[in-house]
């Protein structure tokens, strides 16, 4: 009894050594290549004689299963506007071998209410999750990503414009697609001798290809630009006499959820009148007419002042007088 | 007493040579001859059935069939005749009712039993019930092999 319990000992150690040596198990399976093999071994007895014997070992090598899962990863619509909007994917290869998908971005989708522009599609090279414009490399328009492992995960950027005519708060869906490189069709279609490993190449569930929606929500700002003029005569009337000061208010509306960068706010000085030295006002503030530090410049060629970047919903109110010559 | 050196031999033929002890084989007078087959639904005139393959394409989530036929060829009866069959790492027994009437190991050989009365550790500090996918080992124990009878054990795999 010893014996046979020894013997059985003395086969099970190699098969011991052999799992320890295998290939790692995957969610997506057992990586392509691998080699499965099965021995039996039997002990009996023969008369006297104890024996073992074995049989022969099958192999059977893994093929390589392709599979891809796309998602976004934006968990609300991204503004798009001024700016242009970067959307985030992942691309996870859920097959089981080392695989790399062609990636395609569409920004036509049924009830888009704008289609945005494609400028790109970016892989995250250095992998902070962040679109790093110059650092992470850019993917032609179907070609393919660099070699993602199986169970790994690439983040895609797809970087897109809004198009001239965009309402602010309408909305737009935009498609990205990975098929797998070595190939698509459907779940069981065979690409024989092209798996990774170096045997075949199988289409799984997934039929090797996946797409995922990104949201996008044009916030887009306009700007309105309201004058008006108030005299003051030297007698405390109203009269637009000569000697008489016109206060003009320029007030700047900007509306909508986007933004407006860079914005000015500029007038000429009326023929007949002569601009009043540091009457420039912005929100009440007084400006210096010099160019200078502050955001105005006023003078006989006019006013102009630097509101910069403005966001929806604000007004900025600008003041400056004219005497009438 | 010589056992202790064939002990060690079939330890390093296993290990290293395999040919080495097939070709000492023919000592034996039972011969085992393993096969495997690749289960796959088939559709034929709309219906669906069964059908063992050559594993020629073979992904995870296939259903394997590893047979392992014996025939004594001697003129002596083998007795207590035990086949072990270590499970290749990349496969997993499969869950069905044959699994739950073989012998198994989930132990790496160490200990054996029915897949319902082992247990493994649950990574928590206990103990759960034994899966199929947890067993190392499968066994098959027949008393006595008549000179010319033969058979085929065979169990079912998931590649993991």
């Amino acid at each position: 009894m010893d014996y046979a319990k020894s013997l059985i000992a003395a086969a099970s150690g190699p098969a011991l050594a052999i799992a320890l040596a295998a290939a790692p198990a995957h969610a997506a399976g057992v990586t392509a290549g691998t080699l499965i093999e099965n021995t039996a071994t039997a002990t009996y007895e023969s008369g006297a004689a104890s024996v073992t014997v074995q049989s022969n070992t099958v192999t059977v090598r893994v093929d390589e299963l392709l599979d891809v899962a796309v998602a976004s990863l934006n968990g609300s619509p991204v503004p798009i506007g001024q700016s242009s909007a970067v959307l985030s994917y992942t691309v996870t290869n859920t097959g089981n071998g080392p695989e790399a998908y062609l990636l395609s971005a569409n920004p036509t989708t049924t009830g888009n209410d704008f289609d945005a522009v494609v400028q790109s599609i970016a892989i995250d090279s250095n992998g902070n999750g962040i679109y790093d414009a110059g650092v992470d490399q850019v993917i032609a328009a179907g070609a393919a990503t660099p070699v993602i492992a199986p169970d790994a995960s690439l983040t895609v950027f797809v970087i897109a414009s809004a198009p001239s005519g965009a309402s602010d708060g309408s909305t737009s869906q935009l498609r990205l697609a990975a098929n797998a490189a070595t190939g698509t069709g459907s779940a069981g279609t065979i690409f024989t001798g092209t798996g990774s490993g170096g045997g075949d190449a199988v289409v799984g569930a997934s039929t090797a290809q996946d797409d995922a929606l990104g949201g996008l929500i044009a916030s887009l700002a306009t700007v309105t630009l309201a004058k008006s003029a108030a005299i003051a005569d030297p007698f405390g009337g109203q009269q637009p006499v000569p000697g008489a000061v016109v206060t003009y208010t320029l007030v700047a509306t900007v509306a909508g959820t986007g933004t407006t960068a860079n914005l000015h706010v500029t007038d000429v000085i009326p023929a007949g009148t002569t601009y009043q030295p540091a009457s420039l006002k912005l929100e009440g503030a007084a400006l210096s007419d010099a160019a200078d530090g502050d955001a105005g410049v006023g003078g006989a060629a006019g006013i102009d002042v630097a509101l910069g970047t403005i966001t929806g919903g604000t007004t900025r109110t600008v003041k400056f007088n004219v005497k009438i010559n | 007493m010589s056992l202790p050196s064939f002990v060690k031999f079939a330890a390093l033929a296993l290990a290293f040579a395999p040919a080495v002890l097939s070709a000492a084989a023919p000592a034996s007078p039972v011969a085992l001859k393993g096969e495997v087959k690749l289960e796959k639904t088939v559709v034929e005139n709309g219906v669906e059935r069964i059908a063992l393959v050559a594993p020629d394409v073979v992904v995870p989530g296939d259903k394997l069939v590893f047979s392992t036929a014996y025939s004594n060829t001697g003129a002596t009866p083998a007795v207590n005749f035990v086949v072990t069959n270590a499970l290749p790492s990349g496969v997993a027994l499969a869950p069905d009712a044959a699994a739950a009437t073989l012998a198994v190991s989930v132990d790496g050989g160490k200990s054996w039993g029915k897949l319902a009365a082992l247990k493994v550790a649950d990574g928590q500090g206990g103990m759960r019930a034994a899966l199929a996918s947890d067993a190392t080992h499968v066994r098959w124990t027949l008393p006595v092999i008549a000179p010319g009878a033969s058979g085929t054990l065979k169990y079912h795999a998931i590649v993991r």
